[in-house]
């Protein structure tokens, strides 16, 4: 949305979430075809029977006269056991979309920490497997795409948390040992505000005295403690995710920092929070918009 | 046993040999499993297991421990679990590859089948991702430590996968893997020359598609898990039966997110087209009932009106040496915060309802202001989750 709103044309792309993209944005299930979402935005989703359909058509040139729906649904069964099988379906279509298709952007929501990995190193792996025929040539042009750094970048989405920020760095250091996709940055979501300003922190500081906050006290009753109390909370968990962003910071390159996003509270809706997001992405990013 | 269900924590590890912790990703299923178990060691007698199949060693983590190992560990800190502790408490790790390679010793009908797909080269790069692998191996690992019989109560927390509910799924998923009619026609080849309708246009394809080595290694690969067949359904028939019998309980973890509560949502309905249903619920990061009180929200109320009146600023001003403009926004900041745990309480009172049509026992375990990676704070949140109902937030702001 960020970049849709700055002139760009962006294809959002959803694999295996089950219409999770889509219901995000708010809007009906879509397919195999780009449709428009909104904000400048399209989106597709992809599917190993259309895949393995569009595959054949544009690479291997079988002409498939009839269904194919029986031998997709083989091809479904078959990668549950068998690897690399869909990912090099789901990464061909995105890769053709690359190549052919009228996009400045191609975002993909791609599967949870763990399984990622998998998904980009196919190529690779069936590279591997496969040391003769057609499929060498055909991985190599993904290769190209996915491993030039101009091109693709991976973006790890992280929270200033202990389990995420683990996760993150060692997602992070998984990816230049046994990738060759670039990653393009981290970003940290939900950064919790500074609840206070220098100053101000001060004096709250001195009101955890008794004596210091007894005139306030006789003022506004004795719920002052439970008042000071939520305060105290919003700094320490300030204070906390400080201390994980700059544990995240010291082992990223020092040219690499992660990007923050600040912690948008209270949306009335999922279609809002990324319109909220895509604002504020902007900003870190410092991004010109075009129209005020 | 009472038809009677449990209705606190506690009731409800003495009434089941199992629990399966799951839940969305991110909202503290690992912590709250290894609390779990700390406190169950910590109150009971006997063997307290708790498993993961984590890659991410988050419960090493929060454990406090370096490592846990494929096979299971005791943890040994006297002056944390405690020295009047009654039971004992023991953590394993799956490793994956380690979990197949044994599955296929156990079911393959002989050395040469064993031999052949574990040098197989797709098989060595299968380990990880075969038919939600992980979740399906973690049902398989505890099923066999259940019917070992050396543990009294084993608590599993869930590999994070895109759906709670797989986890639960995974038996019946290999079933289906093993038993279906694809498998038939894919094996096809192996065993004859005859040559399924299917599976024929199928290997053509995979073979432009993929390279003819490629079609090998996978028609070898099916026929040789062909012959582990009998065994490995007869196995998941049983894991199967032990997740769905009353001896296993469901505990779902979730925060009061949006996006955790639509999973819990979804995990919800799953669970009742299944007959199943969850026996335990854990609200985590609840706002904490020190600060949600109603003399806070009187005082937020007063606090308001005092900052409408300049002279009343002025005063505290002076009495604190602050400039009036600082004192200002300090007070008004700390009504905002104030306001943000109220805003938030609610949005726990509305989940806690939702969690309370769906089961009996629900427990919240406060924000903790520090992060959870040692025993003592896990203990802290163990003793939060014995507490039971009645810590549960009751406390609404009163109308305006």
């Amino acid at each position: 949305m960020c970049a849709a709103q700055r002139g760009q044309r962006v294809l959002a792309v959803e694999i295996d979430t089950a219409g999770a993209l889509g219901a995000t944005l708010e809007v009906a299930p879509f397919g195999f075809d780009p449709v428009v979402v909104g904000d400048g935005i399209e989106a597709l989703a992809i599917d190993t029977e259309s895949a393995l359909a569009e595959y054949l058509r544009l690479f291997v040139r079988i002409p498939f006269v009839g269904r194919i729906g029986p031998v997709a649904r083989l091809f479904d069964y078959v990668a549950q056991a068998a690897p690399g099988v869909r990912e090099i379906l789901t990464l061909g279509k995105i890769c053709h979309e690359a190549r052919t298709g009228p996009w400045d952007l191609i975002v993909v929501d791609a599967p949870a920490t763990g399984h990622v990995v998998e998904h980009l190193t196919a190529p690779q792996v069936i590279g591997e497997l496969v040391r003769v025929g057609m499929v060498r040539d055909q991985t190599a042009w993904m290769r190209e795409i996915i491993e030039d750094p101009s091109r693709t970048g991976v973006v790890i989405v992280t929270t200033p948390e202990e389990t995420p920020v683990n996760e993150t760095l060692e997602l992070w250091h998984r990816w230049h040992h046994e990738t060759d996709v670039d990653v393009a940055g981290v970003v940290a979501n939900r950064v919790a505000g500074e609840p206070f300003a220098p100053r101000e922190h001060d004096l709250v500081q001195r009101l955890e005295n008794p004596e210091v906050a007894s005139a306030l006290r006789e003022r506004i009753g004795p719920g002052l403690d439970a008042i000071l109390a939520a305060g105290h909370l919003a700094a320490t968990r300030r204070r906390t995710a400080m201390g994980h962003l700059s544990r995240l910071r010291h082992e990223l390159p020092p040219d690499e920092p992660p990007v923050l996003i600040p912690e948008i509270r209270e949306v009335a809706s999922t279609r809002r929070l990324v319109v909220e997001m895509a604002r504020r992405l902007g900003d870190e990013l410092d991004v010109e918009v075009p129209h005020p | 046993m009472t038809s009677r269900h449990p209705e606190t924590m506690a009731e409800l590890v003495a009434a089941r040999e199992v629990l399966i912790v799951t839940g969305a990703g991110g909202v503290g299923k690992t912590t709250m499993a290894a609390a779990l178990a700390l406190e169950a060691a910590r109150r009971r007698e006997g063997r307290v297991l708790v498993i993961t199949v984590d890659p991410a060693r988050r419960l090493a983590d929060a454990l406090g421990v370096d490592h846990i190992g494929h096979g299971a560990t005791r943890i040994e800190a006297p002056d944390l679990i405690g020295e009047d502790a009654r039971g004992e408490l023991w953590a394993a790790m799956l490793d994956a590859r380690a979990g197949w390679d044994a599955l296929v010793q156990l079911h393959a009908p002989d050395d040469d089948t064993r031999d052949r797909l574990v040098s197989n080269p797709l098989y060595r790069d299968v380990t990880g991702r075969f038919v939600h692998s992980h979740e399906y191996l973690a049902m398989e690992r505890l099923h066999e430590l259940h019917s070992s019989g050396v543990y009294d109560l084993i608590v599993v927390d869930t590999p994070p996968s895109a759906h709670a509910v797989d986890v639960i799924d995974a038996p019946a998923r290999m079933i289906e893997f093993f038993e279906s009619r694809w498998l038939n026609w894919l094996t096809a080849p192996s065993r004859s020359r005859v040559v399924g309708l299917v599976a024929r246009p199928f290997y053509q394809v995979l073979e432009r598609v993929l390279g003819p080595r490629f079609g090998e290694d996978l028609a070898e690969m099916f026929g040789l898990l062909d012959r582990l067949r009998p065994g490995f359904v007869a196995r998941a028939r049983e894991v199967a039966r032990l997740v769905a019998s009353s001896a296993t309980g469901i505990v779902v973890v979730t925060t009061s997110e949006t996006t955790a509560m639509v999973e819990v949502d979804s995990l919800m309905r799953e669970l009742t087209t299944r007959h199943l249903e969850i026996a335990g619920a854990v609200l985590n990061r609840v706002m904490p009932a020190e600060i949600v009180t109603d003399s806070g929200s009187s005082s937020a109320r007063a606090l308001g009106e005092l900052l409408e009146r300049t002279s009343d600023l002025e005063d505290l001003a002076a009495g604190w040496g602050e400039e009036e403009a600082v004192v200002r926004t300090t007070l008004a900041r700390l009504g905002e915060r104030f306001a943000d745990v109220e805003a938030l309480h609610r949005r726990d009172q509305a989940s806690v309802a939702v969690l309370e049509a769906a089961t009996p026992v629900v427990t919240c375990v406060e924000l903790f202001d520090v992060d959870i990676a040692d025993l003592s704070t896990l203990s802290r949140v163990g003793s939060t989750l014995w507490a039971g109902v009645a810590d549960r937030p009751d406390w609404s702001p009163q109308e305006e």
